[in-house]
């Protein structure tokens, strides 16, 4: 349900983890690497993680977000090394009984990786390259932890 | 013994990704000073950063165990 792949991500196999004779609706969301960027052109871009952490991470938001609508289902894969634009870099799969909640668990759950799984972007911009941090554009923790 | 893990920009301002060092009974706030001291990081550079103790968050506050490993987390910036 909760994984990290160096492999090109096929969404089907995504889906099927959390399709349920229950659900009524499945919120698929993909992250795809984008070109340009306030006007700036990306080449490629690399993804590293803390491997372990990153999982069991992913794990959590998807348990925050089951128990937060009742009767959903996660799964979560995210791409790790080099991306060209376009490629796939996560996606995120969420089933529930009604539409409302598999659109508002799929949000909320791209909100608290962008906020904790320790995932990180290196940028290859036309005139040159750079780590991507705090995407969120504040410091959500200062000194502390991610609630 | 503990393992101290560095990611990301942070791995490359190190110039090390994990390194061995005997630092147990002292805090997480130490192995920072220690750590921006020993690979030059500049002061104050992991002061905000988060840390995580056996792959959960930790503060600063909080005593490092024999065998522990100890993760520098730079923000963060999947999805």
């Amino acid at each position: 349900m909760y994984h990290l792949t160096k492999e090109p991500i096929n969404v089907q196999p995504i889906i099927n983890q959390v399709t349920d004779r229950n659900c009524g609706a499945i919120a698929t969301f993909i992250g795809t690497v984008r070109e340009l960027t306030a006007g700036k052109k990306t080449l490629r871009l690399e993804y590293h993680a803390y491997e372990d952490m990153a999982v069991k991470m992913l794990e959590r938001i998807g348990n925050e977000v089951e128990q937060k609508w009742e009767g959903s289902k996660v799964a979560i894969t995210h791409r790790l090394g080099m991306l060209e634009i376009s490629d796939i870099a996560i996606v995120i799969a969420v089933s529930s009984p009604h539409r409302k909640a598999a659109y508002e668990g799929n949000a909320y759950a791209m909100e608290r990786i962008k906020e904790m799984v320790p995932i990180w972007k290196k940028e290859f911009w036309e005139d040159g390259s750079e780590w991507v941090g705090d995407q969120l554009e504040k410091t959500p923790y200062k000194g502390g932890q991610p609630s | 013994m503990i393992t101290v893990l560095f990611f990301a920009g942070l791995e490359e301002k190190a110039g090390v990704s994990k390194v061995e060092v005997d630092f147990s009974g002292k805090t997480i706030k130490d192995l920072k000073s220690w750590a921006e001291s020993t690979y030059n990081l500049g002061e104050g550079t992991l002061e905000h950063m988060l840390t995580a103790v056996n792959e959960e968050f930790a503060y600063d506050r909080d005593q490092i165990h024999p065998n522990d490993t100890v993760a520098f987390i730079p923000p963060v910036s999947g999805g």
